[in-house]
């Protein structure tokens, strides 16, 4: 057994699959990308029983667990709640080039933040509090990049 | 109520970076045929399996089913459990409940991964929301870079005191032959490592790495039939908060800035089991520390001290080997991460210090452990281990 190992490398396969996945965004989402891609408004949900409103908006409050059907426009600027600076590549994340922002952004009106990113920055310019506003996509398609990134309006909560 | 429970057989492979002589099922053997052999026990002595791992990471999904010629599983009850980076802790809470059930005496629990067999970020992007967070998610290093952010934002705690617990945890692997990385590195490496995403630099970082664990959980009630000093649970508690990436950072009803997820399951645990100075009365801990900034901000989490307490007192030595509590004897999760296993092995070296038999990782006399595990994103898992046979099961 030694001896064939000496002789011989171990070998490999290369897996081949693409499973082409198609997810349905639903009511909720479609109604949150519509307004986004059509009238560039955000819209969040409010909950009925704790008043929290979620932006992302979502069907239901995980707490309370009330549907939340009330629908709330939000503001295009916001908060950063945290935020990072990528400085490595890798295949599968963003094409924007490096380095660049990612953060999570409280919109004026909303109580929870969502996932972005953060472009037209210096790095001084980024703070836990930071404020910022939404640049559009040229084209809109109905998803979330829409929104290209957010950029920093100078002000600081 | 339930029975009480035990572990009485370890088994563990060396961690690596790949092990290409091996298939999962293989690897797993490893593992399994070594716990089985420190329990002295055969196949046949198995009553059930639980098993786990994340399914992406390799590309082939059921493991439950494909692995039984190497988990001793074949023709037996099997129940795979996958939830993320706290997959390992899940499967050793799975088997604990099997047996604290009553219906099974004797559980073989595995956790595993080949990590060296895809794109580690890849794969871990298919646990993410397609519409909100995929488009935008920069992989798990920036996701735990926004967490050290906060943190820093929240407390005095500097990168510099981030690098002290990577220096750490590399510095005690040193110990461990199990560990995948043993390197000697000092702040200044750390520090000057490059940024993957900032405050995260290349030395916060855990790696990525190829390894397989597996445990013996037993019944009161058989627990004189094994070989070792039996390792009792004394509880265990897991709590789940997050649906979107931008969930797990701030709790959005308090708006504080720590892991809600990490301080109900501890708080939860720690009442039963009667732990209220967990500083004082664990003497070791195996935490799922995946990056440096997290052995500042989960001991606080974990109530080892106050909010922001944590940078001071990792420095002052409590967590270092010969501290108050040392954290990480084994090296933990910044030495070695095969993320399937990993929770698993927190748990078995807690097991191996409290029978004493942790070689030249050995904390003297320990009475009680802590392990934890982390998910993604950003769940918590908190088993606690000890010495002496719990007055009654406890959940």
């Amino acid at each position: 057994m030694d001896d064939w190992r000496e002789k011989q490398e171990l070998l490999v396969m290369d897996g081949r699959i693409k499973v082409p996945y198609r997810w349905f965004a639903g009511e909720v989402g479609t109604r949150y990308l519509e307004s986004l891609r059509d009238q560039g408004v955000f819209l969040g949900t409010r909950c009925p029983q704790c008043g929290i409103v979620y932006h992302i908006p979502r069907r239901n409050c995980p707490d309370c667990f009330e549907e939340c059907s009330e629908w709330v426009e939000l503001g295009r600027e916001g908060t950063l709640e945290s935020y990072t600076v990528v400085r490595k590549h890798h295949p599968q994340l963003s094409v924007l080039p490096l380095p660049y922002g990612y953060g999570i952004i409280k919109l004026d009106g909303a109580d929870t933040g969502f996932l972005h990113l953060i472009g037209e920055f210096d790095e001084e310019d980024l703070a836990v509090g930071a404020r910022v506003e939404a640049v559009f996509s040229d084209a809109r398609e109905g998803n979330i990049l829409d929104v290209k990134y957010f950029r920093p309006t100078g002000g600081v909560e | 109520m339930g029975k009480r429970v035990a572990i009485t057989g370890v088994g563990m492979t060396h961690q690596r970076s790949a092990r290409p002589d091996v298939n999962g099922r293989e690897l797993i053997n490893e593992a399994v045929r070594m716990a089985l052999g420190d329990a002295g026990m055969t196949r046949s002595d198995i009553d059930a399996v639980v098993i786990g791992n994340m399914d992406h990471f390799e590309g082939i999904n059921y493991v439950d089913t494909w692995s039984v010629d190497g988990s001793g599983g074949l023709m037996k009850p099997i129940m795979k459990l996958t939830t993320g980076g706290t997959t390992g802790t899940t499967v050793a809470m799975g088997a604990y409940y099997h047996v604290a059930s009553g219906l099974f005496d004797r559980v073989l629990a595995i956790g595993w991964e080949k990590n060296s067999e895809s794109d580690t970020t890849g794969a871990i992007i298919t646990a993410f929301d397609p519409f909100w967070d995929r488009p935008i998610f920069a992989g798990a290093v920036a996701g735990l870079a926004m967490e050290a952010t906060a943190y820093m934002h929240a407390t005095d705690a500097t990168e510099e005191d981030a690098a002290y617990v990577a220096v750490r945890e590399r510095k005690h692997a040193l110990n461990n032959p199990y560990a995948h990385l043993h390197i000697n590195m000092t702040i200044a490496d750390v520090m000057g490592s490059p940024y993957l995403s900032w405050p995260v630099k290349m030395g916060d970082m855990c790696p990525r790495t190829d390894g397989a664990c597996a445990l013996v959980f037993a019944s009161e009630d058989v627990v004189d039939d094994f070989p070792q000093r039996p390792v009792w649970i004394q509880g265990v508690a897991d709590r789940h908060l997050w649906a979107y990436t931008s969930d797990p950072y701030l709790d959005f009803k308090t708006g504080e800035a720590w892991f809600p997820a990490m301080q109900k399951s501890s708080q939860d645990v720690y009442r039963r089991v009667g732990i209220t100075d967990p500083l004082e009365q664990f003497d070791v801990a195996e935490l799922y520390l995946p990056y440096s900034f997290a052995g500042l901000r989960y001991m606080e989490s974990l109530g080892f001290c106050e909010k922001g307490g944590a940078p001071e007192l990792t420095r002052a030595g409590a967590f270092d080997m010969g501290g108050k509590c040392p954290v990480n004897p084994s090296g933990g999760v910044m030495s070695s991460n095969a993320i399937g296993a990993t929770g698993l092995i927190r748990v078995a070296e807690c097991a191996w210090q409290i029978q004493g038999r942790a070689g030249e990782r050995q904390v003297p006399d320990v009475k009680l452990a802590l392990a934890t595990g982390f998910g993604g994103c950003f769940w918590s898992d908190v088993l606690v281990l000890g010495k002496d046979k719990p007055e009654k099961a406890r959940g």
